[in-house]
């Protein structure tokens, strides 16, 4: 079975306001896409809605992964079905550590269908150590990481970097990357960049939400889309991160009529 | 023993009942009528064989108890009817009900705990317990040959009279509360320790194994000696819901740490929902001796325990970490008392409290810094996680001071389960409630991670279940 994401003329708003008005985009798995657009445009607001936060409000369209409308779906369920999104501002919690919650969540997508309390099928300790144990390894992750407390105190390099642990962990089919770069030193940048595109391969469809072409230098997409006014814009390849990189976002509002907000 | 007793019993002419009417049970037991007054506290002495000293005591307490009004800050007490309770019920009535008189649910939980057979007839105060009187009479003998005394607080007043008598009741004296002096009267039960100096006892010495005794009585009596450089850890309770019929349990827990002594004290409680849990806990830590409270309350109807420490001379430590938990219908009071009463002291206050499903939990904290208490610190956190908008919680701290050269520090966070938390541990896979109840177990992680491996297992399998069912 097709496993692509496909977004059909999505509108999202945020306590009223609509952010994302009428758009489009299919992600296939082994395709790598990435979305562009100035701040505040909604590449959050979509990959929040995508995996089913329930503060944005989804006034009409649909979203069909695995062949299925997934916007009735809760985000556990949504997980289960193979969707990831490494978030922009991962939250803290306290008190629970990285081991801890790695197990549980890794048991309960891959015990796909199991809905009920995925402690009674945890994967083995030593089977789930193990493979933590080789995943931290290749993405050069410190190994007093898998006792730390989820995001708690993590520098904002390190959070995002376990935010790639987990997406090594949970091996979805489609990942949505929110500003996985962002606040990342060249270095840092580097490793992420190397460490996701150690991920990819004809199993994993990606898409990218970014600021700077920099991260595309290791994660080079073969689709770029800009989002302006709530749609995707532009649609190309690689050159079009070449031209915002010179021009900015100014020739690409004149062209489609959008004044600034 | 028992024979004996049933004879002291024919002699005084005192009626038998076959307790619950178990159609098994063919042992004579004894159970004194409902309420308090001084009958029923002499038949308990004969029974027991008292010494005057302590008959006297109890009646002395008794006096007190008459005397003190109601008490009224707290909880809800207003239910309470101090004339509806059996103050004495023999132990070995317990201990012949059978496993198949257990209520269905108590059962089914324990299953859900993956509670061992033998803790399981015992928690639900079954049977013979063979295995463990065995495991509780080699302990007992491991701890003889270092000198340390471990009993039942009944056996002890009749073989370590001096010792008992030279303790009892001066750290709490009945006088202290109404709860107190009711226990001072009604007391069976409870532990004595004594370590003596400079011995280290390596592991924890569990209530649980004590099993044989009076144990889990309504009225238990604990009171535990380290003598100079001695080192304790004791633990009582259990994680599975306590099995009760009777509906006030009221504890006293004396404690003497004596100079450079190390004793902690670690409670886990879980009580059937009707009970009033109403406890006094006290210690006093001289120099540079160093006192914890580890108390952890889950269940009942209100649960009023504030573990204090007295500080009685320079260098002396408290520490107190508590966590409750209140569900449906349930009112956690707990809290802490320090008491710097000698210079250069120091304490430690950290409460954790979860309130659901419309229960109630309030931090109810004392600091006091004597005059010329010189250079003491202290430093309490109090943190509530409210998981409904039905839930409460307050606190309502006070802090004495009566020297300026003190470094006192109050923090008070209230905090929901954030939407933020529970998307994100969802959209890794995550059921609500998986979710919610690992945010719960990581609030309270800081207090887990003190207790015993086995005792932290459980708390969490706990939270758990108490944590089913209470979304979606
Ligand atoms: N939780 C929220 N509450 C209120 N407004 C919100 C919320 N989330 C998003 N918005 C609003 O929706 C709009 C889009 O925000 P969004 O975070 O999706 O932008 P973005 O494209 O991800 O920006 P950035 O590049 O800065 O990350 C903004 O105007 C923002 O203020
Ligand atoms: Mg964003």
């Amino acid at each position: 079975m097709s496993r692509d994401l496909v977004i059909k003329d999505l509108h999202i708003s945020v306590q009223e306001k609509p952010i994302i008005k009428g758009l489009n985009l299919t992600v296939k798995q082994g395709e790598i896409h990435a979305l562009m657009g100035p701040n505040g445009s909604g590449k959050s607001t979509l990959a929040n809605s995508l995996m089913g936060h329930p503060l944005y409000d989804i006034d009409s369209g649909e979203v069909i992964f695995n062949g299925i409308d997934i916007l009735e779906l809760e985000p556990n369920e949504r997980a289960k079905l193979g969707l990831f999104l490494a978030f922009q501002y991962p939250t803290a919690i306290p008190g629970v550590s990285m081991a801890n919650f790695l197990r549980l969540a890794v048991s309960a997508v891959r015990a796909k269908d199991g809905n009920g309390s995925g402690n009674d099928e945890l994967i083995p300790m030593r089977e789930f150590r193990r493979e933590l144990r080789a995943k931290m390894k290749q993405l050069g992750i410190d190994d007093s990481f898998a006792r730390r407390y989820l995001n708690d105190g993590f520098s904002g390099g390190e959070k995002k970097r376990a935010e790639i642990l987990q997406l090594a962990m949970l091996e979805p089919q489609i990942a949505i990357l929110d500003e996985t770069d962002s606040g990342l030193d060249i270095d840092a940048i580097r490793v992420v960049g190397e460490s996701v595109s150690q991920l990819i391969g004809p199993e994993l469809g990606v898409l990218i939400i970014t600021h700077y072409p920099r991260l595309l230098d290791y994660i080079r997409p073969q689709f770029v889309h800009i989002l302006l006014d709530g749609q995707i814009v532009e649609s190309g390849g690689w050159e079009l991160t070449q031209m915002l990189e010179a021009e900015g976002y100014d020739p690409i509002r004149e062209k489609h009529d959008i004044t600034e907000e | 023993m028992a024979n004996s007793e049933t004879n002291t019993m024919k002699e005084l002419g005192m009626s038998q009942e076959y307790q619950y009417g178990f159609h098994d049970d063919v042992k004579p037991t004894f159970k004194s009528r409902k309420g308090l007054d001084e009958e029923v506290i002499n038949q308990m002495c004969d029974i027991k064989g008292e010494p005057d000293w302590m008959r006297q005591y109890r009646l002395d307490a008794y006096k007190i108890f008459k005397q003190k009004p109601m008490t009224r800050w707290g909880g809800d007490l207003t239910q309470l009817d101090f004339d509806d309770i059996y103050y004495y019920v023999k132990a070995s009535d317990r201990s012949e009900r059978s496993w198949d008189d257990v209520p269905d649910d108590i059962k089914n939980t324990f299953d859900r705990l993956g509670i061992p057979e033998a803790e399981r007839k015992f928690l639900a105060g079954v049977g013979a317990q063979y295995d463990s009187e065995v495991v509780y009479h080699n302990i007992v003998e491991e701890l003889e040959k270092i000198g340390v005394i471990f009993l039942d607080t009944d056996t002890a007043v009749k073989e370590y009279p001096d010792l008992v008598k030279k303790y009892f009741g001066t750290i709490i004296p009945s006088a202290d509360n109404q709860f107190a002096a009711l226990n001072s009267a009604a007391w069976s039960g409870g532990s004595f320790v004594y370590v003596p100096p400079g011995v280290k006892v390596e592991y924890p010495l569990q209530a649980y194994f004590r099993i044989n005794s009076e144990n889990m009585g309504q009225f238990e009596r604990t009171l535990i000696i380290a003598d100079e450089g001695s080192q304790v850890h004791y633990v009582e309770g259990c994680t599975a819901p306590t099995f009760s019929s009777q509906s006030l349990h009221s504890a006293v827990v004396e404690i003497v740490c004596m100079k450079g002594s190390r004793v902690r004290y670690t409670t886990i409680q879980n009580w059937a929902n009707n009970v009033y849990n109403l406890v006094t806990k006290r210690a006093f830590a001289y120099e540079d001796a160093q006192m914890e409270w580890v108390d952890g309350n889950l269940g009942s109807k209100l649960t009023m325990k504030y573990p204090s420490v007295y500080m009685m001379e320079p260098g002396a430590r408290g520490d107190i970490l508590s966590i409750a938990f209140a569900s449906k219908g349930q009112h956690q009071d707990a809290g802490a008392k320090v008491y710097h009463c000698a210079p250069h002291t120091t304490s430690q206050i950290t409460s954790k409290s979860i309130s659901k499903d419309g229960g109630r939990s309030s931090y109810r904290g004392w600091v006091d810094v004597a005059k010329g208490a010189k250079g003491c610190k202290s430093h309490v956190v109090c943190d509530a996680l409210i998981l409904d908008k039905d839930s409460r919680s307050d606190t309502y701290p006070v802090i004495e001071i009566g020297e300026n050269d003190t470094n006192i520090e109050h923090e008070a966070r209230v905090s929901k389960i954030g939407e933020e938390q529970l998307f994100y541990l969802m959209s890794r896979g995550l059921s609500e409630e998986e979710a919610s109840t690992m945010i719960v177990n990581g609030f309270i992680e800081p207090l887990v991670k003190e207790l015993p491996m086995e005792y932290a297992v459980e708390m969490n399998r706990l939270i758990q279940l108490q944590m089913e069912g209470s979304v979606g």
